[in-house]
């Protein structure tokens, strides 16, 4: 029996599928990278897929009659028909290709916000909400005379269920919620949610960045209206991303951005815009990204996303349970047992920024700050926290390093006194 | 770069036993400003008499050892100063105080604190908004 494995797959084996986990950061240093939250790297599978797309493919999509426009539009379609099947939507047309979460939750603000929001109006939010899902409702508040409110968390950094019940009422037209917080890792009861939305007619949008890398999500049986997520925190290339809709909506909405592909007819008088998926695709799209998406969700797939999920939460479990045992340190968030992936801590006199300074040192890479969820924060009471969040290729190893340093990071800020 | 480096022994220095920490007795001028993106806080607070010199300095704050640090040397370094010698302290004069060579992101951290200066220089104490 092997001490280091964790789960159903073996990360150490894994880890030779990811180039630049085999570089050094400082001389001498190994990478121990937990700053999965913020952004993942791709193995080569997916790198492969990029450079042969490019080296033998590539055209542009839906425009020319020439063999590599038809080879690329198939491959691009194929993609749009792999994440489909990933997440566990009915049909391929309810799938956007988009630049990310940020975009997708902006396309859903603008287009059906605009829409159907007007005076009295609320969109329910949360306490947790990462900016994305946050600042676009605002300007859509803005625009629409709709009221932003934010369902508030509990102590232990879990929705306060009570509060959402009484905040809601037939006047919320969209709830808005993260399905996993990007910096809690609470998992949202999102079920609960969406079941007591469509009692008061209310559309639910799932901000999915943290959920969609981590966990099996089939969009079908969540019976969401609208989900958002991005390709670079799942290994995939950045400047991609997915929005889903279900059907019905999509194809009552107005397009938001305007430009070729996104229409059907253009005269000098008008124009009329096409069906959805491409009605939300304007202009030549991220064609290599998405179809490296693709690439990537089969990779996943292969890996089992039951057991990715698994091991991300033993190795959270093992580096909350350690870094608890120092003493002076306090970590955010529910118990491990109701959440995936992330340990936010904070360590007893030391900025968070320090911590993540000196922890760099020991190749060790974190993310410092707000994580672009001011509120919670505030809610939380600190500044800023230190993040270490993890996936795939992460490994107990790995776990003993982050532990390592931050107990060295203490004894450092520590020194006379 | 060597990270070794950002932490040395003066820097820690400044931020264990920092100048002047707290309230200017018989403030004359005061600014306060944070950096929203990791909640870093300084407090500049001046005792700027007649002759246009900085009689007085203190400051006062919360955040990051770069952060704090950094402020307690500025204020060590202009304590004493003419108000013109003080305007003329650049930002590059600031990293060149702080000594360790600092990665764009920490940049900000170590300027929080001139920021603050230069704002508070031209901040009479009566015309100050609630407290900044
Ligand atoms: C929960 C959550 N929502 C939204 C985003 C924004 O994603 P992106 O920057 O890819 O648009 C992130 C990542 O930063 C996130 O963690």
């Amino acid at each position: 029996m092997t001490t280091a494995q964790t789960s159903r797959f073996d990360p150490a084996t894994l880890r030779a599928d990811f180039p630049i986990l085999a570089h050094e950061v400082h001389r001498g240093v190994p990478l121990t990278y937990l700053d999965n939250a913020a952004t993942t790297h791709a193995p080569r599978q997916v790198l492969d897929c990029i450079r042969e797309t490019m080296e033998r493919h590539y055209a542009n999509v839906h425009r020319g009659i020439h063999a590599l426009s038809e080879q690329s539009t198939e491959l691009y379609e194929n993609a749009r028909g792999k994440l489909r099947q990933f997440f566990g939507a009915e049909h391929a047309d309810e799938i956007i290709f988009t630049r990310g979460t940020t975009e997708s939750i902006n396309v859903v603000a603008r287009s059906w916000g605009d829409a159907n929001l007007q005076q009295g109006d609320e969109i329910l939010l949360t306490e947790m909400e990462h900016h994305a899902n946050l600042v676009p409702w605002f300007q859509a508040a803005e625009r629409t005379g709709a009221k932003v409110r934010c369902v508030p968390i509990t102590d232990d950094g879990e929705l306060d269920m009570d509060e959402f019940a009484k905040m809601l009422s037939p006047k919320t037209k969209v709830v808005g919620v993260v399905a996993i917080s990007n910096v809690l890792g609470t998992i949202n009861p999102l079920e609960t949610i969406v079941a007591a939305a469509r009692k008061v007619g209310a559309i639910v949008v799932v901000d999915g960045a943290q959920q969609a890398p981590h966990q099996r999500v089939n969009l079908a049986e969540l019976d969401v209206d609208f989900y958002a997520a991005s390709g670079h925190k799942m290994l995939g290339p950045s400047g991609i991303g997915i929005l889903y809709g279900k059907r019905g909506l999509l194809r009552d909405m107005p397009p938001f951005l305007g430009g070729g592909a996104m229409i059907r007819r253009v005269t000098t008088e008008g124009f009329e815009a096409a069906e959805p998926p491409a009605r939300f695709e304007a202009g030549t799209p991220p064609i290599v990204a998405a179809i490296a998406l693709g690439a990537t969700v089969d990779y996943l797939a292969q890996i089992n996303m039951d057991a990715v999920e698994e091991h991300e939460r033993t190795l959270a479990n093992l580096a909350q349970e350690k870094l608890l045992a120092l003493g002076g340190i306090r970590v955010l968030g529910p118990t491990a047992d109701k959440k995936v992936g992330i340990v936010s801590f904070v360590v007893d006199g030391v900025h968070a920024h320090d911590v993540a300074q000196r922890l760099d040192k020991h190749g060790v890479a974190v993310r410092a700050g707000h994580h672009c969820t001011m509120p919670l924060h505030k809610r939380l009471g600190v500044a800023a926290s230190s993040r270490a969040s993890f996936y795939v290729y992460n490994t107990v190893e790995d776990v003993d390093r982050l532990v390592a340093g931050v107990e060295e990071t203490q004894k450092f800020f520590r020194r006379g006194k | 770069m060597n990270e070794e480096e950002i932490y040395r022994e003066h820097v820690l220095d400044h931020y264990e036993d920092p100048f002047q920490k707290g309230e200017c007795p018989g403030v004359t001028h005061a600014h306060q400003d944070d950096n929203p993106l990791c909640g870093d806080v300084v407090r500049m607070e001046l005792r700027i008499d007649e002759d246009g010199k900085i009689a007085d300095a203190w400051f006062d704050g919360t955040g990051c050892c770069i952060s704090q640090a950094s402020a307690s040397m500025l204020t060590e370094t202009i304590q004493g100063k003419t108000v013109d010698e003080a305007k003329e302290f650049a930002a590059d004069h600031m990293l060149e105080l702080f000594g360790a060579r600092l990665t764009p992101n920490r940049q900000k951290c170590c300027l929080l604190s001139w920021r603050v200066l230069q704002t508070a220089l031209f901040s009479p104490k009566d015309g100050e908004a609630n407290g900044g």
